[in-house]
């Protein structure tokens, strides 16, 4: 694992392949890294369908993946990320259980970014970008394959996928940060235009 | 409606849905290429740019391995436009939903299609009013697909506003932005509409993400200009380009009334029209 990424401005990409482990506490929001080896993927139904029969694989260091792909005769035609803030109130137990990371778009709620902090970090893909991360992966497997092929899980390999970090393990939220800059605009605009109309 | 059915013009019905769908799921349309293109240049920041990078990395690679460009290929919303001499006929409907089935074999796209409350999925994108067809008159005899996906659409807002509220639209729709931050794929177009009826309001704000998106009118232009001043940026990790257009589509409505909805629509503003042999 390459040292020095001291979380200055510095925009070098890290290298990261599952499982997990402390390494990705040193991760500031901001960062841009890439992530290798097999992640799972999960979207609502199969996070309600784990906190009820439990993890059908091993989450110590795993990464999981929002996103719901299109896989045909075994392999990976377009995977993309999907909103991962659907999953806010559903991913804590995953968390506990060790898993190290979860990718999605669109960044999570304040509770996910407490839950994080001092074990993991959330990492954005560019949302829609499904051809390209397709290209970057290799179908190994998959459970709960009832629930339909964009709720299942399945296990993928990825080979260096581009991702940011968007929340880090210290609490930094980025996507955060831009929501408040967004309101802080958004205010300045429409109250200024209120005063003077009245 | 007129039920002899014509089995050569279903074929070419089949053939012209299915073909759009699949020059839209693979490729997007130049103008949209082409704003995408410019907002790379005016991005300054690292991350910004990066992610604009990625999206025209990942257009190339869907046109190149001819798959879909999102894995949430949508719902199937379609227009049917017909010329004087062509009469509405249930063959129509069947036909486009045939495509569609063909379409999300052949392609393949995601089964996206549930029944609302059961959640049911048909496994064809296929279901009760779906695909939605939309049947508009006109000089030629073609079929428009807008596959729209549910990050985007998810954040579409619709009020029943008061006529005296007019100068409070661009308000509405800066807002529908703000709530809606990185969660529907930005940089987003905004479709506006406003006037006709509370159900014709939102036919009219998904209307308007038919339209090119590199011309805009004045107005249009001052509602981009304070969505792209919120910063959210491309996927909400900040920058210049929030949205790359607002497109507004206006019809006329009660004098007591102001409907406005915004139909939010991603990147991958995907729409093609294919013209049917008959």
């Amino acid at each position: 694992m390459p040292a020095g990424n001291g979380g200055g401005g510095l925009l070098s990409v890290m290298d990261l392949c599952t499982p997990l482990s402390h390494e990705v506490l040193m991760l500031r929001a901001g960062d841009r890294v890439t992530l290798s080896g097999v992640v799972y993927t999960a979207r609502d139904e199969a996070h309600l369908r784990m906190i009820e029969e439990g993890i059908p694989f091993d989450p110590h260091g795993a990464a999981i993946y929002h996103c719901g792909p299109v896989i045909q005769d075994g392999r990976v035609i377009a995977a993309g990320p999907t909103t991962s803030a659907r999953m806010n109130t559903l991913s804590g137990f995953l968390i506990e259980k060790g898993v190290r990371a979860l990718v999605g778009k669109g960044g999570m709620g304040r509770q996910v970014v407490d839950q994080l902090k001092g074990r993991g970090v959330y990492l954005a893909f560019t949302g829609g970008c499904a051809a390209l991360a397709a290209s970057r992966m290799t179908l190994k497997g998959v459970f709960f394959e009832d629930l339909g092929m964009a709720e299942a899980i399945w296990a993928i390999e990825l080979n260096r996928l581009p991702l940011v970090v968007g929340i880090d393990a210290a609490g930094n939220d980025l996507f955060d940060g831009v929501n408040r800059n967004a309101q802080a605009q958004f205010r300045k605009k429409f109250q200024a235009k209120r005063e003077v109309s009245s | 409606m007129n039920e002899t059915p014509d089995p050569a013009l279903g074929a070419s019905i089949i053939h012209a849905t299915r073909e759009a769908l699949r020059q839209a799921q693979i490729t997007l349309p130049p103008d949209v290429i082409r704003a995408l293109s410019m907002a790379r240049e005016r991005e300054t920041s690292e991350i910004a740019k990066g992610e604009l990078a990625n999206i025209i990395a990942n257009l190339e690679m869907a046109g190149s391995l001819s798959v879909p460009i999102c894995q949430d290929t949508g719902v199937p919303v379609v227009y049917i436009t017909l010329p004087p001499d062509v009469p509405l006929t249930c063959t129509m409907y069947d036909a486009v939903a045939e495509g569609v089935r063909k379409a999300t074999r052949e392609i393949p796209l995601r089964p996206n299609v549930v029944d609302p409350l059961s959640r049911e999925n048909s496994g064809n994108n296929t279901g009760a009013g779906m695909p939605a067809i939309h049947v508009r008159p006109g000089d030629r005899f073609t079929i428009t697909v807008l596959p729209k996906g549910a990050g985007a659409e998810n954040m579409s807002r619709i009020a029943m506003m008061l006529p005296s509220e007019r100068d409070q639209i661009p308000k509405f729709v800066v807002e529908t932005m703000l709530l809606a931050g990185g969660r529907p794929c930005p940089p987003v177009i905004l479709g506006v509409g406003i006037g006709s009826t509370f159900d014709g309001v939102a036919a009219l704000a998904k209307e308007a993400l038919l339209e090119p998106i590199d011309c805009m009118t004045p107005y249009e232009e001052e509602i981009l200009n304070i969505v792209n001043s919120l910063g959210i940026g491309p996927m909400g990790l900040g920058g210049k380009t929030t949205a790359l257009a607002v497109k507004v589509k206006t019809g006329g409505c009660h004098t007591a009334s102001l409907p406005v909805a915004v139909n939010v629509q991603c990147w991958a503003c995907r729409r093609a029209t294919v013209e049917v042999d008959y």
